[in-house]
């Protein structure tokens, strides 16, 4: 069933997905009470291990492990050891031998984590490799559209931006098809990766087509950082064509909700009105996000058997 | 397992009855033996509570549920009272969790208002260990201060492996420890009928309610 790791979306099956859904739901619970913690990983120890700068997949790292009573470290080794020149596989070793019970890695370059699961024997959490992957961002997007429409089976997701460096892109289209949903990607044309159709979504260059009849609009950050190249003539032309507006949104479902995996450049991928009220729900996937993340260490911590015991 | 119900049973229509061999186990006690048990443990809650309007009755999922819900309508048929009926998931608070690769299932946690200064009764369906119900009684400390805490369990079966009694027992059943006791729900809807059934370990499914 479940891997010792969580790589990415496209190696699980819908179960599994379903079952970490499912988990967070009572997660959910947790957060709501005085006492926001569990003892379930007492004892237990959490590295996160970031080679890229982020502070929110961190920050929602750490509280999902410190509510499960686990202890966190946080190891950001673009400051200390990567100057002394460390290869990234001596880093692994290293904290290897420290014993950490999860290992949740970010790094600039796709396949990194799985290069890192490969020679630690701890379970590694995939928390964004360059643009492959993020599959926990992915599945809080799932979870909170499942929280809004009950279901995910029939709805049509409309995934709106930079397709092409986009990880949380291709884990939501892993993710959301899995699930039974219809994907579109929209974007334009230096965005869409060659082929993108052939994962099961349709592309489209329009976005008024892209969001007809869409139950949910899933808006992506445009970084700055990563466009080198030409991919669009100006930012304002962007927004103009893609960034959603409440004008735009009228051609998708009179029910439908905005989504963006944030930190939203506010005018561009949303309006301002937009990035901060209904039918928008960024704060709800941020709030989510912490429920995903317990659900996801409690089924992938320690997996590793320390004999059996008969206890009931 | 519905979330609401006992651990599911065999869809039979027909109502069996104590002691008659059922098709995947013993009978140890029919819906009928369950509403006496709890009819009884009611007036002796009413009987052994000083204050009974400081109750607050918390199942333990999935089996605790049913029977939580019967006494709450016992104790407002018998003393006229309104009990509020809680929903404790004890699973993040086990001491076996992280000994197996596959973690359970996780069940729902719903406390309709606060402990604090509230007389709270556990209802289990199963008490065997006993490690259930240290595991509930941590879980409860997170959610406040209860004056006192109390244990009901349908079925007692010894076995003990921690310093744990029951206030109330629905019934003692003897019992070698390689045997499955759990409560089983027939019917579906609102008011399903329960019983107490006892399997032997080659018939059990894994599913139990034991604790």
């Amino acid at each position: 069933m479940i891997q010792q790791s969580l790589l990415g979306i496209e190696d699980l099956e819908r179960e599994d997905i379903e079952r970490i859904l499912d988990t967070a739901e009572h997660m959910v619970e947790i957060g709501r009470r005085d006492v926001k913690k569990v003892p379930t990983l007492r004892g237990r120890t959490i590295v996160n291990l970031f080679f890229e700068s982020s502070t929110r997949t961190r920050a929602s790292f750490e509280i999902a492990g410190k509510r499960l009573s686990a202890d966190v470290v946080n190891f950001s080794p673009s400051g200390s050891s990567l100057k002394k020149s460390e290869s990234i596989l001596d880093t692994a070793r290293t904290l290897d031998a420290m014993d950490p019970d999860v290992v949740v890695v970010r790094h600039g370059v796709a396949g990194v984590p799985k290069r890192i699961a490969d020679v630690l024997s701890a379970p590694v959490i995939n928390a964004g490799d360059g643009a492959h992957e993020h599959p926990t961002q992915a599945l809080l997007d799932c979870f909170t559209v499942r929280q809004e429409k009950g279901r995910i089976d029939g709805l049509t997701v409309t995934i709106v931006g930079d397709i092409l460096h986009s990880r949380v892109a291709r884990s939501d289209i892993y993710a959301f098809l899995k699930l039974g949903a219809e994907v579109r990607v929209a974007a334009p044309p230096p965005m869409i990766p060659p082929c993108i159709e052939q994962l099961g979504v349709k592309a489209y260059t329009s976005l008024r087509e892209a969001i007809d009849g869409a139950d949910v609009v899933m808006a992506l950050r445009i970084q700055n950082e990563r466009l080198t190249g030409a991919f669009f003539p100006s930012v304002r032309e962007y927004s103009a064509t893609f960034g959603i507006d409440r004008a735009k949104l009228r051609y998708a479902k009179d029910d439908a909700i905005v989504m963006h995996p944030g930190p939203v450049n506010r005018g561009v991928e949303l309006s301002h009105d937009l990035a901060d009220h209904r039918p928008s729900v960024i704060l709800d996937q941020v709030r989510n996000g912490v429920a995903l993340r317990m659900a996801v260490l409690y089924l992938y911590a320690g997996r590793r058997p320390v004999g059996k015991r008969e206890t009931e | 397992m519905t979330p609401d119900g006992a651990s599911s049973g065999a869809s039979h229509d027909a109502p069996t009855h104590a002691a008659q061999d059922a098709a995947d186990g013993r009978v140890l006690l029919d819906d009928a033996g369950i509403r006496r048990s709890l009819m009884r443990i009611a007036h002796e809650v009413i009987e052994r509570t000083e204050r009974p309007e400081r109750l607050y009755l918390v199942a333990i999922p999935n089996g605790g549920i049913p029977l939580a819900r019967r006494l709450a309508a016992n104790l407002r048929q018998v003393a006229d009272l309104v009990v509020p009926v809680g929903v404790l998931d004890t699973t993040l608070y086990r001491d076996d969790l992280l000994t197996t690769r596959e973690r359970p299932a996780l069940r729902r946690t719903e406390m309709p208002s606060a402990v604090d200064d509230h007389v709270v009764i556990l209802v289990d369906d199963v008490v065997k260990t006993g490690r259930t119900i240290r595991a509930a009684m941590d879980a409860l400390m997170d959610f406040g201060r209860p004056c006192a805490v109390q244990v009901v369990g349908l079925a007692d079966r010894g076995h003990r492996e921690l310093p744990i009694k029951l206030d109330y027992v629905g019934k003692n059943v003897p019992t070698h420890p390689d045997e499955e006791v759990s409560l089983e729900s027939i019917g579906s809807g609102e008011e399903p009928e329960l019983r107490l059934v006892l399997l032997s370990r080659r018939e059990h499914t894994g599913q139990g309610g034991e604790s």
